[in-house]
């Protein structure tokens, strides 16, 4: 393995994240406020707390989450979609790259910059609201392999997509009902039982629910389901971008 | 000595049906220039992106010094360059972090000195930090030769490097392309320009519907193949050809307007002087004169024409005996 190829993809992915740092950073935080003022004061207002949590504290996770499964998602289908749109993809395969090379340094380099963005976003909650990390070496871990898991599958993503269409379309019709759908904005236990049940095969729940438990001690499921489901997800995603670079699908005649 | 990239029964046949590359075999030596002559969908292209790791070859093997594609991919990567058909550069990149892009993504480490001779040598040194966005077609064409020797391949392809090219930039490249086999490269290009591979190559590999029909040095095969003609156009109809002039190869048209004469350009004396001062003293008005080389087409006929007269076999099966033979 060259760690030098990873090095040069991941710095080089970096690059254009910071050649347009006010733009990335400046939507997610604006997002942000705008999520606070609706949700935290419009109908924070009204809910006082959940499960013992002030409201506007209580969404804290559930945004950050929002932000990091859109952010890589997005940042990893992208960065590798863009080599395909330009042809310069030409260059990854014929470098003495292998997958491994080429996969850590674009999933790398769109998790970095999610991470980023959710820490920013962290940050800019504490202007509005009270937050305590309960377990932060926890927090981080969650926010590192949610980062990793949806940044793996935004890369698939990048590598099925033949059109920029294609590659909206999965965020939008997918990863956002998802998410919304998965609690960041409301505990499952809110919801009717039946609901609640068909809630749990939500595969985002158990990330909200893992990362709140880190911020608060409180969660949906158990935090080692949580842990579990998360592996299981980065462990068949890399099985299916082994499986498409030695195949070639989409990117080898 | 061992030959630098040794190609045995490589075949490329499609889901659909189709066949690009047809059991091709090739050896080719270290510090040589190619160039694989064939029209547009023979499989050159395809040949090169099997070598290079962009198509996945049905059958066959090749080795790139020693090192075999598909098992000892690396190694033979390494020893690679890739200058493609269609110029594919990110817009907003400079040139220089651009090729010092690509020397990282093949593992080598920063060689400054390095890049800037690269840049020196191909007349981008100046335009170093421009974005590729804001270059002329012909300097984007030599950022990619630019990458391509970033990591100091032993090996360049060069796929079709003057397609769309206008004419003082083909000769440019020629010149650029020279230059590299000095430094000690060994080159294969595409081309479907006869006058591009007679003006660069030591060998010419004929390629058509997939199949390498031959491979012969250069001098060998332009000395066969490729024949000019002169055409005369006289002021006034002639009723016959002078005498003795039919046995030198010319002959008179129908109407008697015009004399065509088939040479030898490469002749030391090719008759075209002995031909108009003949026809000057005949005080033979001319009208105008032209001349045309054997097009790729009438090459190629030339090529199935002989084959099949020779032996009476397939063509396929006789050709490929042969192209074992140029080595």
């Amino acid at each position: 393995m060259s760690w030098r190829s990873i090095r040069t993809i991941y710095l080089h992915e970096m690059a254009r994240f910071f050649r347009t740092i006010w733009q990335s950073l400046a939507s997610p935080v604006l997002s942000t406020v705008l999520y606070f003022v609706v949700f935290g004061a419009a109908i924070g207002g009204r809910i006082q707390s959940v499960e013992g949590v002030p409201y506007g504290a209580f969404i804290v996770p559930g945004l950050m989450m929002l932000t990091v499964l859109q952010q890589s998602v997005a940042n990893a289908s992208f960065g590798i979609f863009f080599p395909k749109f330009s042809g310069t993809i030409y260059e990854y395969l014929v470098a003495p790259a292998g997958w491994v090379e080429v996969m850590l340094g674009f999933v790398g380099a769109a998790a970095s910059k999610a991470i980023l963005i959710a820490l920013v976003i962290l940050l800019t909650s504490f202007f509005f609201v009270g937050v305590h990390v309960a377990h932060p070496f926890w927090m981080l871990a969650f926010l590192v392999l949610t980062a990793t898991g949806f940044s793996l599958l935004g890369f698939i993503l990048g590598l099925w997509a033949k059109n920029f269409e294609q590659l909206q379309i999965v965020p939008m019709m997918v990863i956002t009902p998802l998410v919304f759908l998965g609690g960041a904005f409301y505990s499952a236990s809110m919801l009717p039982p039946f609901w609640e049940q068909v809630a749990r095969l939500n595969p985002v729940l158990y990330l909200v629910s893992g990362f709140r438990w880190s911020f608060f001690g409180i969660a949906d499921v158990p935090v080692g389901v949580s842990l579990g489901a998360v592996a299981l997800m980065i462990v068949a995603l890399l099985l299916a971008i082994r499986w498409i670079f030695m195949t070639g699908w989409r990117l080898r005649e | 000595m061992a030959p630098i990239i040794q190609i045995d029964h490589l075949s490329k046949r499609y889901a659909g049906g189709t066949t690009a590359l047809d059991d091709v075999s090739l050896s080719i030596e270290a510090g040589e220039i190619l160039a694989l002559l064939g029209p547009n969908g023979a499989g050159k292209t395809t040949l090169i992106s099997i070598i290079c790791g962009l198509v996945t070859p049905t059958q066959g093997t090749v080795r790139v010094g020693g090192h075999d594609i598909a098992t000892d991919w690396r190694a033979a990567r390494r020893m690679i360059g890739l200058v493609p058909q269609e110029i594919a550069l990110e817009p907003f990149e400079t040139v220089a972090n651009s090729v010092r892009f690509t020397r990282g993504l093949y593992g080598a480490p920063p060689d400054e000195p390095h890049i800037e001779q690269v840049l020196r040598s191909l007349a981008l040194w100046d335009k170093r930090d421009a974005p590729t966005k804001t270059l002329s077609g012909g300097m984007k064409r030599r950022v990619l030769i630019a990458k391509a020797l970033s990591h100091k391949p032993q090996v360049l392809f060069l796929d079709e490097p003057t397609a769309g090219v206008d004419v003082q930039l083909r000769r440019e490249m020629w010149q650029v392309v020279r230059e590299l086999r000095a430094s000690g490269v060994t080159i294969i290009l595409t081309t479907h320009y006869l006058e591009e591979a007679e003006e660069m190559a030591d060998r010419i590999g004929v390629i058509d519907r997939g199949k390498l029909l031959l491979v012969r040095p250069k001098d060998q095969l332009m000395g066969e193949f490729g024949r000019k003609q002169l055409t005369v156009e006289l002021d006034a109809p002639l009723a016959a050809l002078p005498e003795g002039w039919g046995l030198r190869g010319i002959t008179l048209s129908a109407d008697g307007r015009s004399l065509e004469y088939d040479y030898d350009a490469r002749a030391d004396r090719t008759g075209i002087g002995r031909l108009l001062a003949e026809l000057g003293r005949l005080d033979l008005g001319v009208r105008d004169v032209a001349t045309r080389q054997s097009s790729l087409e009438e090459v190629f006929m030339a090529l199935l024409a002989g084959e099949q007269a020779a032996g009476g076999q397939a063509v396929g099966e006789q050709v490929v005996g042969e192209q074992g033979d140029a080595r």
